[in-house]
């Protein structure tokens, strides 16, 4: 399995806040990874810095042995890099099925000039993109609501919509901040399940950031934890349950509690 | 009924009406003189709907709030004025071998190099204000109207704030209307393709749109470009049929009227804005014995509107080509 | 160097007019996040109010001392554009104050064209001389500096209003408020701010400074009209974002140092090989130049997006 992300030595300060400290870090191809730790402890950030939102203050980041320091967000995307928002970020006024079409930027054919001469290569584009559009929507169970607002969409179906928009730009690396969050149980097993099936059938590396302990020791190979910015362990999932310092920083609570 | 169609169908009509009146301002109907009055507030409602639709696709489908509008308009107008009127004689001159169709070519040739010209101008505002939002960006677009303005008054060739007089009038109904549906047509086009979520995508979140590789940059920078390119065809019409601009018919206040009527509209609605458009041009006629009351009036209904129906008042009107569903 | 000293007296009394303009722009923006497109026309009423007053106040006040006369006009015209600003706060901005900034962006542009044309109506659209509030004599200094008494007058009572708001802002409790609520609008909200009462303040503040700079600038250049407030609000605006727009000491910094470069690219155009007539396109240049190189301007924070 080859290497895709690497993170070396990543650090992000904002103003005097140290939001990520010296972070190692990697995700093969089509590996499945949790990423885990308290709130703040950095996890979204480390999105961000992945996705190119913010710049690390220090240390590397590499996608498939590039480096991507300086380059735009729609560019890593360009990569192979896709994700979805823990405040869902969907485009409000468009329909279901107009938010996948928008991801479809970066594989578009005919742009500019083909969108105004609207010739037969145009007409041959647009009706494909609908159509996988369309296969995509189904495989989440949107299909029905493709031509409805998004904005009306229940919760769990609108963060479902945004794994789909990701899966539309074709990633190899698919980045998801609580895809479950605010679901409840059995519909959380249904998206694990679902985040599962499209990992395989498009072969897929999946970094997952999810609260629910039971949910990432269920579906991930392999977890990394972090707590104060800092990466505190890696492991599988039933080392990651006897590590001691997670015990102590995050799951000892929970572990309390259950 | 294909967008493809509705171009052709937009192209034989023109032709007809081009046909049915020939030249400007003596129009002639086939029944009679179409009444003079009547045609000129057709003509400006047609370079209206040129401003208003082209604004939209800056500050309605992308969602970026553009004050300049005028500012590119007056380069369009002055560019086209440049061949037309102050180096006149050489450009005939150089198309002689048109023979009598001369003047004609040499119109259309500077209907071309105002838009080029305006577009231009579009690239040199857009690109260094890619990094504002919002309030930000519509001082900035307003600054660079000024400075346009400001640079017209004091370029003696230009006929610095006197103004350009003297413009051969060759602006008719139907080349008005024609660059009108063709701006309706483009703005349309473009934004009802999967290229074209790609500005409506920049509108709902910026964020968002970079993460699914929307380049927002260039989104926003063609946006300004394909904005002022039309508004530069308008400026040039406008030029050619009142015959005389000078700099302070492009301030400010020609910005906040394209705006009113985007606003009106419905931002990011094409068919609300194309109505808005004519319907204000038809009203400031009606309201010009009111003249005092008028704006008075606007910036009234610009308010309640903001804090009634801030969609605008045609706003949800219908989207303007059929297509993929979704707001456009 | 005697010319340049005298552009620069020239300069910081223009800019003394930008920064008490540009304060209104920083004080709402900070406690509402908009930019308030109308408050260069507020800026046009103060002028006509102080022209109105100072007319009607003439034959009662024939026995008064002339700093006292100016002073009461000058108090007058700042009382009348602090109801009106809180007022137009009060109608048109209060129901959008969740709203979408581009909303209530456009909603002040609406005000900013309601107070140009309805002045249009009631003032006339021909330019109007204002009345001299104090005879105007030429002081000569050092050098055979020449100035007016006028601009030595603008320039200190400036400097006392500066330090007027300073301690308004500083020490009393609408100030704190005021700097309470721009620094987490949620959290004074919850301590107890009564966040309507210190908007209005904030509004009546800026317009009663706006008036006072309307004041001071009709009576050093003489001429007013209902749209005189354009040009000056916006490059007040511009003074704003030079120093950082929420930073009252940037506010006037920024005002100042705009007054100065322009008065010195007139004064040098030949030296520089500008035309004097891009006076008004020098302050875009300025604001441009800062929002690409500088956003934040000289004494504003930098602001990052929640993602």
């Amino acid at each position: 399995m080859s290497e895709l992300l690497r993170l070396e030595k990543v650090t992000v300060r904002f103003g005097g806040l140290v939001a990520v400290s010296e972070v190692d870090f990697h995700v093969a191809e089509g590996e499945l990874v949790g990423l885990i730790g308290p709130n703040g402890a950095g996890k979204t950030t480390l999105f961000n810095l992945v996705t190119g939102v913010y710049t690390p203050t220090t240390g590397r980041i590499c996608l498939g042995g590039r480096e991507v320091d300086g380059l735009n967000s729609s560019e890593i995307t360009g990569m192979g890099v896709a994700r979805t928002f823990q405040n869902i970020r969907l485009f409000n006024s468009l329909s279901v099925l107009d938010n996948v079409i928008a991801a479809f930027n970066l594989h578009l054919e005919s742009g500019f000039f083909g969108a105004l001469w609207r010739g037969a290569a145009f007409r041959a584009q647009e009706a494909q993109i609908q159509e996988e559009a369309m296969a995509l929507l189904e495989i989440f169970g949107l299909r029905e609501a493709a031509h409805t607002p998004c904005r009306s969409l229940p919760y769990g179906d609108q963060r479902r919509l945004e794994i789909v928009r990701a899966l539309a730009t074709r990633p190899k690396l698919l980045l998801l901040d609580e895809p479950a969050a605010g679901m409840n149980p059995t519909e959380k097993i249904e998206l694990m399940r679902l985040i599962r099936f499209t990992q395989e059938r498009f072969k897929l590396a999946v970094l997952l950031v999810e609260h629910d302990m039971k949910v990432v020791m269920g579906i991930c190979e392999r977890i990394a934890v972090l707590e104060y910015g800092r990466k505190i362990a890696e492991g599988t999932p039933t080392e990651i349950q006897k590590d001691k310092r997670v015990i102590a920083a995050y799951l000892g609570e929970e572990v309390a509690d259950a | 009924m294909g967008p493809r169609f509705l171009l052709l169908l937009s192209i034989a009509a023109v032709s007809l009406v081009s046909f049915l009146f020939t030249g400007h301002p003596q129009a002639s109907w086939p029944l009679g003189q179409m009444d003079d009055y009547l045609l000129n507030i057709l003509i400006l409602a047609g370079i209206n709907v040129i401003l208003a639709v082209s604004l939209n696709i800056v500050n309605g489908h992308t969602g970026q709030f553009s004050l300049g509008h005028a500012g590119f308009m007056a380069v369009g107008a002055y560019g086209s004025a440049t061949l037309t009127q102050i180096n006149s004689k050489a450009c005939l001159a150089s198309l002689a071998f048109l023979g009598n169709a001369a003047p004609l070519g040499l119109f259309v040739l500077s209907l071309l190099a105002g838009g080029v010209l305006a577009a231009l101008a579009g690239l040199a505002v857009g690109l260094p204000s890619l990094r504002l939002k919002g309030d930000y960006l519509a001082i900035v677009t307003l600054g660079f109207g000024e400075i346009i303005r400001v640079m017209i008054q004091n370029t003696e060739a230009l006929g610095g704030a006197r103004g350009l007089a003297g413009i051969p009038s060759q602006t008719s109904l139907g080349w008005t209307w024609g660059v009108s549906l063709l701006s309706i047509y483009c703005v349309g086009s473009l934004v009802n393709s999967t290229y074209g979520r790609g500005f409506l995508a920049v509108r709902d979140d910026e964020i968002a749109a970079e993460a699914m590789g929307v380049n927002t940059t260039r989104y926003k920078v063609t946006a300004f470009v394909v904005g002022a390119f039309f508004a530069g065809l308008a400026g040039a019409l406008y030029a050619h049929f009142i015959g005389y601009i000078t700099p302070e018919g492009f301030s400010f206040l020609k910005s906040v009227d394209v705006v009113v009527m985007v606003i009106l509209g419905g931002m990011g609605s094409t068919a609300g804005v194309t109505v808005a458009a004519i319907a204000l041009t038809f009203l400031n006629e009606a309201l010009r014995e009111a003249e005092q009351y008028r704006m008075v009036a606007f910036a009234l209904l610009l308010i309640i509107l903001m804090i009634t129906r801030p969609q605008g008042l045609l706003g949800g009107l219908g989207r303007w080509l059929p297509g993929k569903g979704g707001k456009s | 160097m005697n010319e340049f000293l005298q552009q620069l007296i020239n300069g910081l009394s223009l800019g003394a007019v930008y920064a008490l303009i540009a304060l209104g722009y920083t004080m709402v923006y900070g406690v509402l996040r908009f930019i308030n497109f109308a408050h260069g026309d507020v800026f046009m009423v103060g002028a006509f109010s102080g022209m109105y007053f100072g007319r009607w106040l003439k034959p009662f006040a024939a026995a008064w001392p002339e700093w006292l006369f100016a002073s009461v006009v000058l108090l007058g015209s700042m009382l009348f554009c602090a109801v009106l600003g809180i007022v137009i706060e009060r109608l048109a901005y209060k129901p959008l104050r969740e709203r979408p900034r581009l909303t209530v962006l456009i909603t002040a542009i609406g005000v900013s064209l309601l107070l140009e044309y309805a002045g249009q109506l009631v003032f006339g659209a021909a330019p109007r001389g204002f009345p001299s509030l104090i005879t105007s004599t030429s002081i000569s200094g050092l050098g055979g500096l020449q100035a007016s008494n006028i601009q030595l007058i603008v320039l200190v009572v400036t400097s006392l209003l500066l330090l007027g708001l300073h301690l308004i802002v500083m020490r009393s409790r609408l100030g704190l408020a005021m700097r309470a609520l721009s620094l987490n609008p949620t959290a004074a909200r919850l301590m107890g701010v009564n966040t309507n009462v210190v908007i209005s303040f904030t509004f009546g503040l800026g317009s009663a400074l706006a008036a006072a700079g309307a004041v001071f600038y009709a009576s050093l250049y003489q001429a007013i009209d209902p749209f005189m407030g354009v040009l000056p609000g916006m490059k007040a605006f511009v003074a704003a974002v030079l120093g950082g727009v929420g930073s009252l000491p940037g506010a006037m910094v920024g005002g100042l140092i705009l007054g100065v470069v322009e008065t010195l690219v007139v004064g040098y155009s030949k030296l520089l090989g500008i035309p004097p007539g891009y006076r008004d396109a020098v302050a875009f240049v300025i604001l441009i130049l800062i929002l690409l190189f500088k956003p934040s301007g000289l004494f504003g924070k930098t602001q990052r997006e929640k993602v």
